[in-house]
Order: C-alpha cells, then structure tokens, then sequence
C-alpha cells in the first residue's frame, strides 16, 4: 500500500507554508506527523498534488510559556507533549490524553496540530483542548486569528480551519493551583483511538464543594464537545459520589451519539456516562480545597 | 527527489519518489530487509524502526520525512561483532518463534529502554503496544526486555 504521487516541499517557515499554501491552493496539504494524512493517502481516501511539510518550521515545535500561557506549537508530537516537564507540571491533563494516545510509535509521530485539524471524532486531544479552554491560533496570508476550543470543532472532521489557513499553536491557562483533573478513556483494543474519552477539570471552594468543573468528551458524538449539563449539576455542590453520578448521568443527554460496528450508540452513551464519572471522581480526588 | 540520511551510522544520498516510504527505501534502496513489512497500516509494529532515537512505524513515514534524520534498523543493533542486549535478551529468554514481528519489538524496545532501563512490567507491556506477535505469545518478549534491562543496568554498574 502507497500513496499516489505528490511533490514535497519542505517549509522552512509559517510564511513559506503560507504561500506554498497560496500557490497551490486545493492541490495542496499541510503534512504535519502524517498519521492521519498518510494512512488516508494509501487508501487514497486523499489525493493531494502536493504536500507541504511542516515538522521542521522550529516555532511548531516549541513548547514554552509566556505572557503567563502555555504555549504548544501545532507540530509537537504527542510524546514531546506527554513527557515535557512544563506541561506535565502546568497542564498535567493534556500531557494525560496526550499519553494516552494510540501507542509510541504513533506518538513519536503524530502533532498535537495535526490532530485537531484531522478533528477525528474518536480523537483524544479535543477533550482535553475543551476542557482546557485551548485558544488555537490560525494563520493565514496577511494576519491571523484566535479560535476558542469551544468554537473549533463544528463537525465531523469538520473544524474553523480554512482553506489557506495553517494552525501554529494553542495556548492554554496553566491549570490552577489545587485543581484536580483527569482523562479517561475506553481505547479501542486494536487501534487504541478513544470509544470514548472524558477530561475532567474541577475547582473546589473552602469548604470542599465544587466551585467550578469542565468536562470535555469525545468518541461520543460527531465532534468533541463540553458537557454543559454535567458541569452546571456539579457546580455549587457537594464533591460526594451522588452529586457526581448523577451529574455524569446527563453525559449523553442531547447528543446524537455515535453507532458502529465496534459499538451501538446506546452503549457508546453509557461508556460515555461511566467514564464522565470516573473522570470526575478522579479529578475531585486529586483536586485540593 | 534527493534524499539524505544517515542509515545505522553510514551516510547515503538517494534519489526517490516522493511518494516513497521509509520502510521501502529502508529494504529495496537501501536493501537492508531486516525491517519487516507486516499490515502496511500502522498497527502490526513489524516495521518499527528508530528515527533519531524515536520508534516509529516506518510504513507511515514518508522517505522524504526522514531526510536529514538518523536512522537505526536491526541491522544496526549489534556492534562490534557483539549483540545489542536486547538481542542477548530475545535469544536467552526465547522471545521469538518464527521472528516476523521480532525486529520491530527489539527497535520498540530500544525505545524503551532509552527512557528507563529499570521498566516494570507494567511499562514493557505499554512500550510494546504498537507492536504485535502472532505466535510467540507476549510473555517470553517481556522476560527478554527484562533481561536486556538487567544487562544495561548491570553494565552502567547500577
Ligand atoms: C495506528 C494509529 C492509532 C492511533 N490512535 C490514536 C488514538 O488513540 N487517539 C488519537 O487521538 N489519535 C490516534 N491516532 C491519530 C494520530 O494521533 C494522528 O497523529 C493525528 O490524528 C494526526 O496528527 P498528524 O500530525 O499525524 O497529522 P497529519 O496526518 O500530518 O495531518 C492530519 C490533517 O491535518 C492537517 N494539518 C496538519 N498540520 C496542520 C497545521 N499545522 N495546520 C492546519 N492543518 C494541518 C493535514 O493537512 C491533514 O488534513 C492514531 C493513528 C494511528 C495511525
Ligand atoms: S507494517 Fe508498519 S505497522 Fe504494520
Ligand atoms: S515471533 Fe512470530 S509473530 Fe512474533
């Protein structure tokens, strides 16, 4: 199995990418690890003319923090992000999901900005970009724009990003001080892609109540999305098994949730309710008040 | 298109399509055919091999991608006429029967044992999840990373 032909080009920065971008237009693709993209290629479910490589622009692959964010070029690889000591120290939950991806080799390829422009419903980062609140940077031509998590993903497979645009970061809040968090996730047993994935986020007060969660949850439905619902019933309440089963209940409520070969959409809905609660219980057990 | 790379330690420079795959240049350009082809879709791990110290499957890498990057291939494990410990390892605890999926374990494994060479058994079993054996069984592949482990402990006089 091989991919069609294509020409490579290397870019060598987001300007150069940008107009290789430009030049080409539909023909082209931004090749990031190429574990979405290449797999695609030899089914030929992708046929780009030409392939713009930008694993080697050095800004996509930096790691930093500044202006009190953290900042994550498009181009880390899921390991560099699961193992970086920032990140594990500052945003523990996306270095979580990020090690939770797939197995190593696939993590030693595949980028975190490949990952939610691919927007595979069963992909574990758009949890954790949600849960987070991520600010995705998207340049183009002449300026770029800041796309909140909650706004990037409007479909199956389906993002903010257009054509001509190129993703360079996501910036993130560190996590704050005493907050606990955790991701948790159904792999599937031959791929390793989430059946599905929750990421809890949660705040307590004082007294040990919960002052604030964020739940995000993918492999559920089309796209990953914030589970409203199952925030608004923790918040304000006591961080006791009843407040989250039944929080973690209303996981699946209004969403259109995903059926296939590997598992009905009613079982997807209870994994998913079974996780979000499992996620939440960990994250309020790490959580300090 | 010209590619350059550095294949267990020897400079070549290659004309190639683009289209190309690292684990095809690796065997018919290169033709160093220890680097086994398996399912051609990035989940058997026969193909692993190390791209400047990363496993990678080398099927879901283009030729074109690794240029400029050092490669290591099971051919390059051994030096010195003197086995890599992980091949100590697969040969004094049995670790493979017909051997397909051997080279891509022994390259995972090296990964592994780059992080740590004091894994549990928990991490060898999550180290070697991209990778599978159709007939070996798991358990003799973990005792011989466990023994390569001791080897490179034992060798760094820790
Ligand atoms: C065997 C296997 C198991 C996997 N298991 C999991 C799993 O458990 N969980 C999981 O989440 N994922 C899993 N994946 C997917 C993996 O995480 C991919 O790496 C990821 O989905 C895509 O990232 P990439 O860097 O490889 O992107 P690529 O394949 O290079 O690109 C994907 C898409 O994004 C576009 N793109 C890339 N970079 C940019 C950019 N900077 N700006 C704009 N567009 C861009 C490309 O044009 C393409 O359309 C698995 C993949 C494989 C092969
Ligand atoms: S041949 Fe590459 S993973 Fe199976
Ligand atoms: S030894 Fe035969 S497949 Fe592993």
């Amino acid at each position: 199995m091989y991919p069609g032909q294509f020409e490579y080009h290397r870019a060598a920065s987001i300007k150069d990418a940008l107009d290789l971008l430009k030049r080409y237009g539909d023909d082209a693709k931004l090749l990031s690890g190429g574990h979405s993209l290449i797999p695609m290629m030899k089914l030929r479910l992708a046929q780009p003319a030409h392939l713009i490589d930008v694993t080697k622009i050095a800004e996509l692959r930096a790691l930093s923090e500044s202006g009190g964010k953290i900042v994550i070029g498009a181009a880390a690889p899921h390991d560099a992000v699961a193992t970086s000591s920032l990140v594990r120290d500052k945003l523990g939950l996306l270095a979580e999901a990020a090690a939770a991806i797939g197995d190593v080799q696939v993590r030693n390829r595949g980028t975190i900005g490949g990952s939610l422009t691919h927007a595979d419903p069963a992909a574990d980062y758009p949890a954790a970009v949600l849960a987070l609140e991520g600010e995705i940077k998207l340049e183009r031509d002449g300026g770029s724009r800041t796309v909140k998590a909650a706004d990037f993903f409007l479909d199956l497979m389906t993002t903010a990003v257009q054509p001509g645009e190129l993703l360079s970061q996501i910036a993130f809040a560190p996590i704050p001080a005493g907050a606990g968090y955790s991701y948790q996730k159904y792999p599937h047993p031959a791929s390793g892609f989430a059946m599905v994935g929750v990421a809890a986020l949660v705040s307590l007060d004082r007294s040990g109540k919960i002052a604030s969660a964020r739940v995000g949850v993918t492999g559920l439905g089309a796209k990953a999305f914030r589970a409203g619902a199952v925030e608004a019933a923790l918040a304000g309440k006591a961080a006791d098994a009843a407040t989250i089963t039944a929080a973690a209940a209303k996981t699946a409520d209004g969403i259109d949730a995903l059926g296939d070969i590997h598992a009905s959409s009613e079982y997807r809905a209870e994994l998913a309710r079974v996780y979000a609660r499992r996620a939440i219980q960990a994250a309020v057990a790490r959580a300090k008040a | 298109m010209r590619v350059n790379l550095t294949v267990n330690g020897q400079a070549r420079s290659d004309e190639v399509e683009p289209r190309l795959l690292l684990v095809h240049y690796l065997r018919d350009v290169a033709g160093l055919t220890g680097t086994h082809v398996g399912c051609e879709s990035t989940l058997c791990g026969a193909c692993t091999v190390l791209l400047d110290g990363k496993a990678v499957k080398s099927c879901t890498v283009l030729a074109a991608q690794a240029d400029g990057a050092s490669v290591t291939t099971v051919e390059g494990l051994a030096k010195d006429g003197k086995f890599h410990p992980i091949q100590d390892g697969f040969w004094e605890e049995h670790g493979l029967q017909c051997g397909y999926c051997t080279p891509g374990m022994m390259m995972a494994a090296v990964d592994l044992l780059s992080r740590t060479t004091n894994p549990s058994e928990d991490e060898i079993r999550h180290a070697l999840e991209g990778n599978l054996c159709r007939c070996t069984g798991y358990q003799h592949i973990i005792k011989a990373v466990q023994y390569a482990a001791e080897k490179m402990r034992a060798a760094a006089g820790r």
